[in-house]
């Protein structure tokens, strides 16, 4: 599904990425922890083609096309969604006219007719109720005075009514209580099929109990400089990330 | 021969045909004396410091069309509201056109001008408020000259007009260039209500300048909602000189929608004569190429407790340049006024410029006065955010910049005049979205 090789990034020239290189196949499920600062936002930035950052060398492949060259809503139309670390709050445009706008949007960029107004509707219920939003919520404006567990609640509704291929989850979990994490990971979880593939950025074990990764990878100073089985996140989770500065000889 | 010169030299031959009652012949006199001695503003006067009208007084205007044209109803009904039932004062190169019009006389009068000033029976209104609100300024002064049509407009009190009234002004391309000046008088008695939508729209791009004038009274508990929708074609300039007049517990707002035109100058003036009187000037301004739009506003606070609210959004895109001026007075009077203003820009190009600049004079000492004005860019992290939902490039644009200016249209009492303004600002960016509807 995705292929990461070589991949240098930079921002206002500070090289932040340094040569990753990843290997997703559809149907898996890849944890990314490391350190603060060690590039883990950026990476995601740069899968979902944000501008600011450079890249510098090296290439991403999705389904066996090179996608460097295109916009971030032309990723998204291919399949790629990005839920946020930080998730932006836009006054002024409530979260149903956003996700009517994205799914007309990357329909027209597939050549569909927009989506009528009730099988909208139907949708908008279907993953409201999925992930047990209170439909009130959803004529506020996007993410504008929400909290921060239910910003990162709103990014998996968003990412439940687009249905991308490659999901990356940008430390959804952290805001989140129990319960929402509980939701939130079930949300997650009814989404994936053989055919999908999702990437779980987080500092922390407790998601992955729910959200079972078949490998996890260590982010260190730009660079993967670990991978291993789901328990990995175990150890890394107990023993901190000093053993890896160790002996990568960071 | 200079624009100027041949206004005034034109004058005397146009007054002489006119049969109004004597007091009229006066102040048109009066005015173009005035008018001939301050002549058209120049940049070198503070209100003007940002405007310059050298560009669109240079083209040769007709100043008296010929009358035929054969406009029809299909010609103009994109420019109307059209989906709602409304009474319409219809001008073609500024001469009324009674096929397009529908007007009454049945309780309230929603007529024109020219009738009012000729016919004994409006004479009343006519000496108690004609040019009674207007300023000396040069520019009112010269319509006050030749002030001769225009909407007339007197409510008397306890009318609930439910229908609204359209005025609007078409210019057809009969003339190479033509220069229009309409003079509307609006009166709303007692406990009555009236909502106006106005608009200037030439039919082709041959050059058109409208140097208009409109005095609204509201009397006491009135309440008068007018609505401009200024988007007109690339060589259509207007000079909008709005004066209104209120009295104790009189209700007025005034919405300016700029999204077109040449150059577009709003002088928008509020007088507070009463106590407990509220004054809404809203605006949104979109505009790009190399557009001129300039909001002028004047909110003069005379007497205690009451309230202005000022809320003017602006979007400049290529070279496009905004300016906004309001002014404030409040005087040693009004104490307990509660006057806002705020005047929020988005730069969308390196080469568009905004002039903001808030003017409060404030003479009481209990007042709430607050002003803020921002100057900014797109929010390039919201823009990502967007994009990477799937939404492309200009549409999000087109969403931040929409989100950015619609609480303007929260105030907007017609549905209609929402959707349509809605409309205007997607394809004024250029987008095929719904917005929030
Ligand atoms: N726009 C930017 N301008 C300058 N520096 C940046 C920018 N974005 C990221 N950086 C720097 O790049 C490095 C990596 O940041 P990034 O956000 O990718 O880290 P992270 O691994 O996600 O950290 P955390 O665990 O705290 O979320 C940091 O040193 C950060 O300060
Ligand atoms: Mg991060």
């Amino acid at each position: 599904m995705l292929k990461i090789d070589n991949l240098h990034a930079s921002v206002e020239d500070k090289a932040i990425l340094k040569g990753i290189n990843l290997e997703v196949k559809a149907g898996e499920v890849h944890a990314i922890m490391g350190p603060n600062g060690s590039g883990k936002s950026t990476l995601a930035s740069v899968i979902a083609g944000r501008e600011d950052y450079e890249v510098e060398e090296g290439e991403i492949i999705l389904e066996g096309e090179n996608i460097d060259e295109l916009a971030a809503e032309e990723r998204a139309h291919k399949g790629i969604f990005l839920s946020f670390q930080y998730p932006v709050e836009i006054p002024g445009v409530s979260v149903t006219n956003f996700m009517k706008t994205a799914i007309n949007e990357t329909r027209k960029a597939k050549g569909l007719e927009e989506m009528p107004a009730n099988e909208m509707l139907k949708l908008i219920r279907e993953k409201s109720e999925l992930l047990e939003i209170d439909r009130k919520f959803l004529s506020r404006s996007l993410n504008e005075g929400f909290s921060g567990g239910e910003k990162k609640r709103n990014e998996i509704f968003q990412m439940a009514m687009l249905e991308p291929k490659l999901a990356i989850l940008d430390e959804t979990d952290s805001g989140l209580d129990i319960d929402a994490l509980r939701i939130v990971a079930n949300g997650v979880n009814k989404l994936k099929s053989k055919d999908n593939a999702v990437i779980v950025i987080t500092h922390y074990q407790r998601l992955l109990d729910y959200i079972v990764p078949d490998y996890v990878h260590v982010l260190h100073n730009g660079r993967i400089v670990k991978s291993g089985p789901k328990e990995l996140a175990h150890e890394l989770e107990e023993k901190g990330y000093d053993w890896i500065k160790e002996e990568v000889g960071a | 021969m200079e624009l100027k010169d041949k206004l005034v030299s034109s004058f005397f031959a146009f007054e002489d045909h006119l049969e109004d009652a004597s007091p009229i012949h006066d102040i048109r006199n009066e005015a173009i004396k005035t008018f001939e001695q301050k002549g058209f503003p120049t940049k070198k006067e503070e209100a003007w410091k940002y405007t310059s009208l050298n560009s669109v007084l240079k083209h040769d205007y007709s100043l008296f069309p010929k009358t035929e044209n054969a406009i029809e109803y299909k010609d103009i009904k994109p420019y109307l509201i059209h989906d709602i039932d409304s009474y319409k004062i219809i001008f073609i190169d500024g001469k009324y056109s009674s096929h397009l019009s529908q007007t009454t006389h049945d309780g309230i009068d929603v007529c024109l001008m020219s009738a009012a000033l000729a016919k004994p029976k409006y004479r009343l209104v006519i000496e108690n408020y004609f040019n009674k609100a207007a300023t000396k300024d040069s520019l009112p002064s010269l319509n006050t000259a030749f002030s001769s049509e225009g909407a007339y407009i007197h409510i008397p009190k306890n009318k609930l007009v439910e229908k609204p009234i359209q005025i609007v002004h078409f210019s057809t391309g009969n003339e190479a260039a033509l220069m229009l000046q309409p003079r509307n008088l609006i009166v709303v008695d007692e406990n009555s209500h009236v909502q106006i939508i106005e608009r200037h729209q030439s039919l082709t791009d041959n050059p058109v300048l409208t140097n208009s004038v409109t005095e609204i009274f509201a009397n006491k508990r009135a309440i008068a909602d007018y609505y401009k929708i200024q988007n007109d074609n690339q060589n259509a300039s207007l000079i909008d000189n709005t004066f209104i007049k209120q009295k104790q517990e009189s209700h007025v707002s005034v919405h300016t929608f700029s999204f077109g035109g040449k150059l577009t100058r709003n002088n928008l003036n509020f007088y507070q004569n009463g106590e407990r009187i509220d004054s809404t000037l809203k605006g949104i301004t979109i505009i790009g190429d190399k557009q001129h739009v300039d909001h002028n506003t004047l909110v003069h606070h005379i007497e205690p407790n009451c309230e202005s609210h000022q809320d003017y959004k602006g979007i400049f895109g290529d070279s496009a340049t905004g300016v906004f001026n309001g002014q404030v007075v409040v005087e040693k009077e009004a104490q307990k006024t509660n006057a806002y203003q705020s005047n929020n820009n988005i730069l969308v190009s390196d080469k568009a410029t905004i002039n903001s600049k808030p003017q409060l004079e404030i003479f009481a000492d209990d007042v709430k006065c607050s002003h803020g004005c921002t100057i900014g860019q797109l929010d390039e992290s919201a823009m990502f955010y967007m994009r990477s939902r799937g939404i492309p490039e200009k549409e999000a644009r087109a969403l931040l910049m929409y989100a950015f200016s619609n609480n303007v249209l929260n105030s907007v009492k017609i549905p209609e005049i929402k959707q349509r303004i809605t409309k205007l600002i997607a394809k004024k960016l250029g987008v095929n979205i719904g917005f929030d509807l």
